[in-house]
This record gives C-alpha cells, sequence and structure tokens, in this order.
C-alpha cells in the first residue's frame, strides 16, 4: 500500500517533467507539422547548458533561465536554416531532417561535455517523511515549478496577444496570414519557445538521474508516445496524458523492473492508436 | 527527367542491363583485387545496402516511411544465431529459415498493427514496435544474452548437399554478392509486377486506389512482410559474417541509419539504397580516421544538407531508368 503512494508520487512527479516536454512538442506539430526527432537532443543540450551555468554561477534558477533562452536561440537558428526550406514539402521530409539534427547534437553534446555523468544539484534540501520512505522536497518543487511553466504558457497562448497569434495560425495559416500575422516569424517562435520548454524540461530533470548524452532518445520518444495518446497538437490532452502514462509505468515498476516497465507505454500507444487516433483525451471529432 | 522518347522504347532497358552486368562483374572481382579491409568493407557494404533495399520497398514503392527495420534484422540475427547454437553440427540453410521466420513472423506482427496507420503515424508506431523487440531482446539474459548478446561459430558453405567447405572471406564475398543479387532481381520483379504496381499505386493516391477496389490494407501487410524478410536474410546474412548477434543492432539507430542510405542513394530505384549505403559508409570510414567517433557531426550535417537541396538522392535523377 505505501509502495501504491509512493510509486502514485512517483508518476505525478514523472508526469509532469514529462508533460513539460511533450507541451513543446505538440506545440511543434500542431503548428507546423513537424514532428520533431531533436526534441529530445534539445532537451539534453539544454541540460548541459543548464549544468555548466550552474556550476559557473551556482544558481539553479540562472542555470534555468539560461538553458532556455540559449536553447530558444538555437531552436530558432536550426528552424531558419533547415525547417523552413521544407515548408510544402512532405512531413515525413521533417522527420529525416529533425532525425539528423538529432544525430549532430548528440554527437557535438559528446565532443564538448564527454560521456560521464553530470549531475545538477537539487534546487530544494531536504527530504520529507511518507509513511516509512524519505522523499525528496525538490521533486515536489520539480512537479510544482513544471505546473507553474506549463500553467504560464496556457495563459500566454489563451490570452497574450502573441499566443493569439500561435492559435489563429494552428487553426489556420492562410486566413492568419491574411489577417496581417506574420506567420513564418510565428513559426520561428513556436520552434524556439518548443525548444526552450524542452531546454527547461531538461534542467528540470537535471537532478533526478543525472544528465547524459544519451538521455534525448528516451524522452523524444516518452513525448511522442504521450503526444499521441494524447492527440497530436492538442496541449490538454498531452498533459493529461504524461500524468497517465507516468503513472502507469509507475505501477507498473512495482511489479517488473523499471526497463520494462516502459513497454506498459509502448502498449497505451499501439491500442490508442488502433482504437482512437485521434487521442484519447479529447472529444470524439464529428 | 521527362518522358523517355518514343522512338527508342527498348533502349532504356539495354542500357539498364549494360550497367548491371559492369556493376556485378566490379563486384565479383572486388575481393581478389581490394586488400583485406576493403574485401570486408565491400562485403558489409553489400549486407547494409540489403537492408536499405528491403527498407525502399517501403520508402519507396509503396510510400510508408518505415523506422523499425532495425527489429527486423536483429531479429534475423536472433534468429540465425538460435540456429547455430541449438542444431548440431551449425547448418547454413537451417540459419537462414530460423532467421527468415523470426523476421517474417516479427514482421506480420507489426505489420498488422502498423498498417491501420499512415504517415507519421507508421513511422512512430514502427519504432515503437522495434523498441519493444529492443527492449525485449535487451532484458531477457537467459535467451538473448542481454548486453553482450551471444557468439557463436560461422556455418560451413554447403550447398544442396554438394560437399561443404570453410568460408574464406572471398567465397563469404561471393556469398554475400549471390544471395544479395538474388534478391535485388526478385524484389524488382516483385516491384514491376501487379502487385508492385498496386504498391505505387498507393504511394501516389490511396483512397483512390482504394476506391478502384484494392484491398489497400492486405497490399500494405503483404508489403511490411516482403521487406521484413529481406531485412532478415541481411541480419542473417551479417550475423555469418560478425560470428555474433547483439542488441545493439536491435536498436533504433540502424533503422535511422537504414533510412539514412535511402534518402542519401535514392528512394524508389532498389540500387539507390546500395548507393547510399556505399556512401555513407565510405564518409563514415573516411571521416572516423581523423574524427573517430564525431563523424556523426559532419555526416548528420552532410544529410540534412542532401535532404533539403537533393531531396532526390544519388541515384534520383536514375530513377526511371533504373526501374526500366
Amino acid at each position: 500500500m505505501d509502495q501504491i503512494l509512493v510509486q502514485t508520487l512517483h508518476g505525478l512527479v514523472n508526469g509532469m517533467v514529462l508533460a513539460m516536454v511533450a507541451s513543446g512538442l505538440t506545440l511543434i506539430f500542431g503548428i507546423m507539422d513537424i514532428v520533431n526527432f531533436a526534441h529530445g537532443d534539445l532537451l539534453m543540450l539544454g541540460a548541459f547548458v543548464g549544468a555548466s551555468v550552474l556550476g559557473v554561477t551556482g544558481n539553479y534558477w540562472l542555470a534555468l533561465l539560461g538553458a532556455a533562452l540559449v536553447i530558444a536561440a538555437l531552436g530558432a537558428v536550426l528552424q531558419v536554416t533547415t525547417l523552413r526550406p521544407l515548408i510544402g514539402r512532405d512531413p515525413l521530409t521533417t522527420i529525416l531532417a529533425t532525425f539528423g539534427i538529432s544525430l549532430v547534437i548528440q554527437k557535438y553534446a559528446l565532443w564538448q561535455w564527454g560521456p560521464s555523468v553530470r549531475r545538477i544539484s537539487e534546487p530544494v534540501p531536504g527530504d520529507f517523511t511518507l509513511f516509512h520512505l524519505q522523499y525528496p522536497w525538490y521533486r515536489i518543487a520539480t512537479a510544482v515549478l513544471a505546473g507553474l511553466i506549463l500553467g504560464g504558457l496556457w495563459l500566454f497562448l489563451k490570452y497574450g496577444k502573441y499566443g493569439i497569434w500561435i492559435r489563429a495560425t494552428t487553426q489556420d495559416r492562410v486566413m492568419a496570414q491574411a489577417m496581417g500575422i506574420p506567420v513564418p516569424l510565428v513559426y520561428t517562435a513556436v520552434f524556439a519557445i518548443g525548444s526552450a520548454m524542452a531546454a527547461a524540461s531538461g534542467v528540470l530533470f537535471g537532478p533526478f538521474a543525472g544528465v547524459t548524452q544519451t538521455m534525448g532518445f528516451d524522452f523524444t520518444l516518452r513525448a511522442f508516445i504521450v503526444v499521441v495518446v494524447g492527440g497530436m497538437g492538442n496541449l490538454g490532452g498531452s498533459i493529461l496524458a504524461s500524468i497517465f502514462v507516468s503513472l502507469l509505468e509507475s505501477y507498473a515498476a512495482i511489479v517488473v523492473s523499471p526497463a520494462q516497465a516502459v513497454i506498459v507505454s509502448f502498449v497505451v500507444l499501439v491500442l490508442t492508436m488502433l482504437f482512437r487516433p485521434t487521442g484519447l483525451f479529447v472529444p470524439t471529432p464529428k | 527527367m521527362t518522358a523517355m522518347p518514343a522512338a527508342r522504347p527498348r533502349s532504356p532497358a539495354v542500357g539498364y542491363w549494360i550497367g548491371f552486368a559492369v556493376v556485378v562483374g566490379l563486384l565479383v572481382v572486388a575481393p581478389l583485387v581490394l586488400p583485406p579491409f576493403w574485401q570486408r568493407f565491400a562485403t558489409e557494404i553489400l549486407i547494409w545496402g540489403l537492408l536499405a533495399m528491403s527498407s525502399d520497398i517501403l520508402i519507396g514503392y509503396t510510400g510508408m516511411v518505415s523506422f523499425g527495420h532495425s527489429a527486423f534484422f536483429g531479429l534475423g540475427m536472433y534468429g540465425a544465431a538460435a540456429a547455430l547454437l541449438t542444431v548440431k553440427p551449425p547448418s547454413l540453410g537451417l540459419a537462414v529459415l530460423y532467421g527468415l521466420v523470426a523476421a517474417g513472423g516479427a514482421a506480420v506482427f507489426v505489420a498488422y498493427f502498423a498498417t491501420r496507420l499512415r504517415d507519421i503515424y507508421f513511422a512512430i508506431s514502427t519504432l515503437v514496435f522495434s523498441q519493444i523487440f529492443y527492449v525485449i531482446i535487451f532484458t531477457w539474459t537467459e535467451v538473448t544474452g542481454g548486453e553482450n548478446g551471444l557468439t557463436f561459430g560461422q556455418p560451413r558453405l554447403s550447398l544442396l548437399g554438394l560437399g561443404s567447405d570453410r568460408f574464406t572471406p572471398t567465397t563469404f564475398h561471393w556469398f554475400v554478392l549471390a544471395v544479395v543479387l538474388i534478391s535485388y532481381l526478385l524484389v524488382r520483379r516483385i516491384t514491376q509486377s501487379p502487385f508492385g504496381q498496386v504498391l505505387q499505386s498507393i504511394r501516389e493516391n490511396e483512397p483512390r486506389t482504394r476506391a478502384i477496389g484494392y484491398h489497400v490494407e492486405r497490399y500494405k501487410i503483404v508489403a511490411v512482410m516482403l521487406s521484413g524478410l529481406f531485412a532478415g536474410l541481411a541480419g542473417v546474412l551479417y550475423a555469418f559474417q560478425n560470428k555474433f548477434a547483439a542488441p545493439d543492432f536491435v536498436f533504433f539507430v540502424v533503422s535511422g541509419e537504414v533510412v539514412i542510405f535511402n534518402v542519401m542513394g535514392g528512394m524508389g530505384t532498389l540500387v539507390g539504397p546500395f548507393a547510399g549505403a556505399a556512401f555513407f559508409l565510405l564518409l563514415r570510414e573516411g571521416l572516423s580516421r581523423f574524427l573517430t567517433e564525431y563523424y556523426l557531426i559532419p555526416l548528420g550535417i552532410i544529410f540534412v544538407i542532401m535532404i533539403i537541396f537533393l531531396p532526390q538522392g544519388l541515384l534520383g535523377f536514375l530513377r526511371r531508368r533504373l526501374n526500366a
């Protein structure tokens, strides 16, 4: 019973971080039909930048902000140089291009930071006792912070002027252009925002298990899964799906090893694609 | 790229067969003149090319991008390993059979689910399925050897009971060449058959193909199965060459490389994937001499540039002639 409670907490915390990763991916997909294979690698790069900033300044919040800004700039550059020329081509070519980018980023990180695991120290010290187990506060803080960032993103999309531009472009890019919204600029901005979300979640995840240059693919795959389960391009759906899938994986980890628990989310994905390809957490389309 | 002039309808085919004969001739002579390292390299290109060609059936001819070919390749390897480790004495034919059964079975399983989905959803689902196989193989240590994989001896060459002989690098190259040639001609014949025409029509316009009355899903399942079988065959050959099966080859990176081979060489040409594999492996060899494992940085950049500026691939301009 205790174990179930701890795993529930674990699943919720992991789900919040995953929701941040997925929100960037789903935002990019929703507006540009781009499946960003490099998303997890941008996350990894953000975590490394964050670790470096932390090493220099010793301030966790500066690390979070610095990583987000650096990766946002990188995302903007990537979008302009490689993805903008591909607009109007088969969406599959963007998968291939972002896959190429992911290879480059991964090896660049290996070259720059080496193969060893980097630690990001916990921003909030201390544990609290949950029944008989110690549970660290920073995990709770991370989940809350992820929730705040997601809430901020949601408010921005809902009420901000540029958020409304983004939603307008998602709905109908031709009409948006006709209304005077600079669509190419919106594309670049959204890619930058998505990249920044990835980088921030990388820094948030850093204290959990350390930062390695191979962590990206795992996140890309998991983000894909929850984005499809939640409904492609649907922000709220992705967040719910992240928590749902993470909880399932946590519970599965009680029975089997964590490495095998991943299969649970694969199965959820396949079942979703077969029976509800528009996503689990969206109303049935007419 | 325009239509062939009507006055010489046979000439593309003649040119094609002359080119074909020249390339085959070069490949036959290759092990006799190349130093041992490059000899092995040539064999490896043929095997990777076969894997990439199997993927071309889906990418180039049916319009479905598979990111899961590592699963079929890996299961071919492990299937061959199973036959070589359990059956005494090791038998070449049985190893091929086991490998094909394993890969084909996996392909049918994946195809049953994945072919109901289209475009990126198909790509993601094949990726996810290949990761399922990876996790199973990686964690089921008692049977698959887990992270360390399995090692075994090379089987002896025995064709139709005509005695048996140890493989030398040269005879192994010829053996691989023969298998690859037969596979290539078979796949070429398949893509030109009415079945292959239906696949291409699915690529061009799926709703219309369905409206004409073809059972699109069934065609797709068969296409994935065929593709998986040839990928498995490549896995078997690779297992023979290296005498081991390792989970690394089931990992998604291999699937990614297969897609790269196709894009670099030219999708929908069958020969292109071989050229792409050769181009990629040669670049890797050259770059890793002075960049070690960072060769992927320039290679990745070249790949992205090719996607933007050369979407047809190296041999894309020959597409019409190669399918003549």
